[in-house]
């Protein structure tokens, strides 16, 4: 760590990047980032014309609409 | 079938056809690395792991061995944490190398089935934390309260030794089994292991457990509710403001669920403090007393209605809301524990973990303790969840170990939690609270006399005590308040109230811990009644194809209704039961939840079995032999026992053989009426114990035929699916070890676009 920075800096840097990691875990954990999870998984596929990629408003419906036909247990 | 048809499909792929570094970068560390990381004892982990064993083991002794007149809460939370850190480390770890040996080599279902829905890799970290929230419900909270009338170290030593030797290991194994098949339900690898006839037992012993777990659950709900105007008011509000953030999901802005979750949250807390206003007025009070029947009924129409509306309009958002308080509130509880450090003055072991005359729950110690605690300790049900969603979306085999044993573990600290909130409140206020009505009259002065009468050393309640803290937390009566929730309330307020508002914010903890639990409970009953529609179509489907249509409206209504006349019905009759309720009703919970971990273990032993592993076979066999004796111990006293108070046959002799001399009031129940109740709510509640332990020696009988058949076969078989060589690398715990860290580094230094394509569709 070079010396010109300060302890004051280096308290705010590292504060900052805490919080950014809480922000993404709660993200993750609430399931908000799923939609960025499947653009990058269709991405990463070859383009297949029988699927083409669903908007962000059609895949949260498609993600509920899915539940409603495998529903999951929650537990005691 | 099973046994031997299904073994020429599965053997796997030679192990030596996959890579450790496929293309240019590692997907799993050298295993000898990894071998001598565990190894090397270098001083710092060795001064680590001294001070943990030592921590854990002074803890240890300051609650079974130091008497003194009261014991610091600290103790509990380090006896705790140092046995789950040592277990982990090592007995998780023994289970992994020895027993599973899981090949990060090999793609996981959430990488070869990948399909950016369903099949998804999910970050470890966030994994732990939606498994940990699938698992964790109010089981964990109300089991350890009823049973801390037998004193505070059962209770304690069950579920933190249960935990490590039973309620992880079956969570580890299901979790990695189940992701080795693809995911597969519990239901389905019994069927694949145990044939037709263990297969078909349970699951249909799962269908009744649901059923089960749902009334019970919905019973500790409705006693929290009745004649709680505050209560009825808050609890009812959050179906509007689930409403509200599922409309706004789906209408508004689509996807947008941590901000609509906070949002709902200042809501729930707005709903809290209007409660207290409505519940001050005149009309608030005509309008939201309601007694336990009328709630019961309400949340009877409530579950068919929940369970037959689309997901995105109540179910999804309240299970956001669920995550978010479950999450929040159970840290917020940890830090006010360790901050606080309430003085505990319960007895270590009371009179009622011998005599078996406790008024919470009957029976001795030995077993009806470890089926009192199920959750917390070890839970069956976590294996429908540990073969559900999680196998789908880990993204390493090592990862399980983590997420599945490890998340257990945080599942048993919430258990301890609740046992230390519970036992810090005053002990005659807690016998007062979880004595049912038909013992205290339902009156302060019954409770007063019933509680002082007991002759416990040391409690003397009396009647302002009781009406002060009822009115601390903005209640009518605190009396009899069975259930557990009242009294968590109760002792969470007690705690939260010295960190945060005073004795003035008693009241607004007291519902905020009432709205807590009642959230994740309408939401297990809700996804239970759906999840049971489901099961109950599948089954009807076999002679009416048409059910097998689960969009087939009047089907998907007519099994729905089904299912929650079913539940409703145990619940009524919970309800209006004249010996009390939950104190008869509770050892059937437990029962049932112990005998679907029963049913797991079984499923995991005829599994290695079928592997030839017999040599580390005791792993599962323990716990296995452990929770079938206790709850086919438990289910026979249950059906056989003399006693009336256990007995559910006994009490149903009693009550019939008054009536029959024209007695017009016998025991607790007053009337001839409250007497037929009771003589058809024992005949009801001695039967599904019937069904429960003939289902589970049917599943065991057959595990037995099953390994002894593997045996003699010197079986080396399995149902997994064929091994995929994985592409994607990821670390297996919460920490990188140094090997770990050196492959990500190389990873990171990767452009993202550069990386190995993915091997899914």
């Amino acid at each position: 760590m070079p010396t010109s920075v300060g302890i004051g800096t280096r308290l705010r840097l590292g504060l900052r990047a805490g919080t950014r990691r809480v922000v993404w875990w709660t993200r993750a954990l609430m399931g908000e980032d799923a939609y960025e999870k499947y653009v990058e998984h269709h991405a990463s596929c070859e383009p297949d014309p029988a699927h083409p990629i669903m908007t962000e408003r059609e895949f949260w419906r498609d993600q509920t609409d899915r539940q409603d036909k495998n529903p999951q247990s929650r537990c005691c | 079938m099973g046994a031997t048809s299904s073994t020429s499909r599965g053997i796997s792929k030679e192990p030596g056809a996959l890579q450790r570094i496929p293309h240019d970068l590692a997907v799993a560390v050298d295993p000898e690395e990894i071998e001598a990381h565990d190894r090397k004892w270098t001083p710092l982990k060795i001064v680590i792991w001294g001070v943990i064993s030592l921590l854990g083991g002074l803890s240890w002794v300051m609650l079974a061995v130091v008497r003194g007149e009261t014991v610091n809460a600290i103790w509990f939370v380090f006896a705790a944490i140092c046995t789950y850190l040592i277990g982990y480390r090592f007995y998780s770890n023994y289970i992994e190398k020895h027993l599973l040996k899981p090949d990060d080599r090999r793609a996981t279902p959430a990488e070869y089935k990948a399909d950016g829905k369903d099949f998804a890799a999910t970050d470890r970290r966030v994994l732990f934390g939606h498994h940990f929230a699938a698992i964790a419900g109010a089981g964990p909270l109300v089991g350890p309260i009823l049973a801390a009338q037998m004193g505070f170290l059962p209770g304690t030593i069950w579920i933190i030794v249960g935990v490590v030797f039973a309620g992880a290991v079956q969570d580890y194994l299901v979790l990695y089994f189940s992701m080795r098949r693809g995911g597969r339900s519990l239901g389905q690898m019994a069927r694949d292991e145990l044939g037709l006839i263990g297969g078909t037992a349970a699951l249909i012993a799962t269908l009744v457990i649901m059923v089960i777990i749902v009334a019970i659950l919905a019973l500790v709900v409705t006693n929290a509710l009745a004649e709680s105007p505050w209560g009825v008011f808050s609890v009812g509000m959050t179906i509007p403001i689930a409403l509200f953030m599922g409309c706004y999901l789906r209408y508004f802005r689509p996807g947008k669920i941590t901000e609509i979750s906070i949002i709902g949250f200042v809501l729930l807390l707005a709903a809290i403090i209007g409660g207290g206003a409505v519940a001050g007025t005149e009309w608030g009070t005509a309008l939201f007393t309601l007694d336990k029947v009328t709630i019961a009924w309400a949340i009877i129409i409530y579950g068919f209605i929940a369970a037959i509306l689309p997901v995105w309009l109540l179910l999804a958002p309240r299970d956001y809301l669920s995550t978010f308080m479950k999450i929040g509130t159970i840290g917020m509880l940890a830090v006010a524990i360790i901050i606080i450090r309430p003085e505990i003055t319960a007895p270590a072991v009371s009179e009622f973990a011998t005599n078996g005359a406790g008024p919470v729950v009957s029976g001795n110690l030995f077993p009806f303790l470890f089926v009192t605690i199920a959750c917390g300790a070890l839970s069956g049900f976590h294996a429908l969840i540990a073969s559900g969603t999680t196998p789908k979306l880990i993204q390493k085999e090592r990862q399980t170990r983590f997420i599945g044993y490890g998340g257990m573990l945080m599942e048993s600290f919430v258990a301890i939690m609740a046992l230390v909130a519970a036992l810090s409140i005053d002990r005659g206020l807690y016998f007062a609270m979880n004595s049912p009505a038909a013992l205290t009259g339902g009156t302060i002065e019954g409770a007063v006399a019933f509680v002082n009468g007991l002759g416990m050393t040391g409690v003397n309640v009396n009647i302002d005590l009781l009406a002060q803290t009822a009115k601390d937390v903005g209640e009518a009566s605190i009396v009899s308040r069975t259930g557990g929730a009242p009294t968590l309330a109760v002792g969470l307020a007690h705690i939260m109230q010295q960190l945060v508002g005073g004795p003035a914010m008693m009241s607004f903890w007291y519902h905020f811990a009432i709205m807590f639990e009642a959230l994740f409970i309408l939401t297990a009953v809700d996804a239970g009644t759906r999840v049971a529609r489901f099961m109950m179509q599948d089954s009807l489907g076999n002679f009416f194809p048409k059910f097998k249509n689960t969009s087939w409206r009047p089907g998907a209504w007519a099994a729905t209704a089904i299912m929650v006349a079913a539940w409703g019905a145990v619940l009524l009759m919970g309800v209006t039961d004249p010996l009390g309720g939950i104190n008869t009703l509770f050892p059937l919970f437990g029962i049932a939840n112990q005998l679907l971990a029963a049913i797991a273990l079984a499923v995991a032993m005829a599994i290695i079995a079928r592997r030839g592993l017999f040599k580390y076979i005791w792993v599962v066999a323990l716990p296995l032999g452990f929770a079938s004796v206790i709850t086919i111990y438990a289910s026979f006293l249950k059906i056989f026992s003399t006693v009336p108070g256990i007995g559910y046959f006994a009490q149903n002799r009693a009550f019939a053989a008054a009536l029959a001399d024209g007695q017009t009031s016998f025991g607790t129940a007053p009337s001839v009426v409250a007497m037929e109740a009771v003589v058809r709510n024992t005949m009801v509640q001695g039967v599904l114990s019937i069904v429960f332990v003939v289902l589970t020696i049917v599943v065991i009988i057959t595990t037995i035929q099953a390994t002894i058949h593997a045996y003699r076969t010197h079986s080396n078989a399995t149902n997994e699916d064929d091994a995929v060589q994985s592409q994607l690398f990821a670390p297996a715990g919460l920490m990188m070890t140094p090997s770990e860290k050196v492959i990500q580094a190389q990873w990171d230094a990767v452009p993202a676009a550069k990386r190995p394509k993915r091997t899914g569709h």
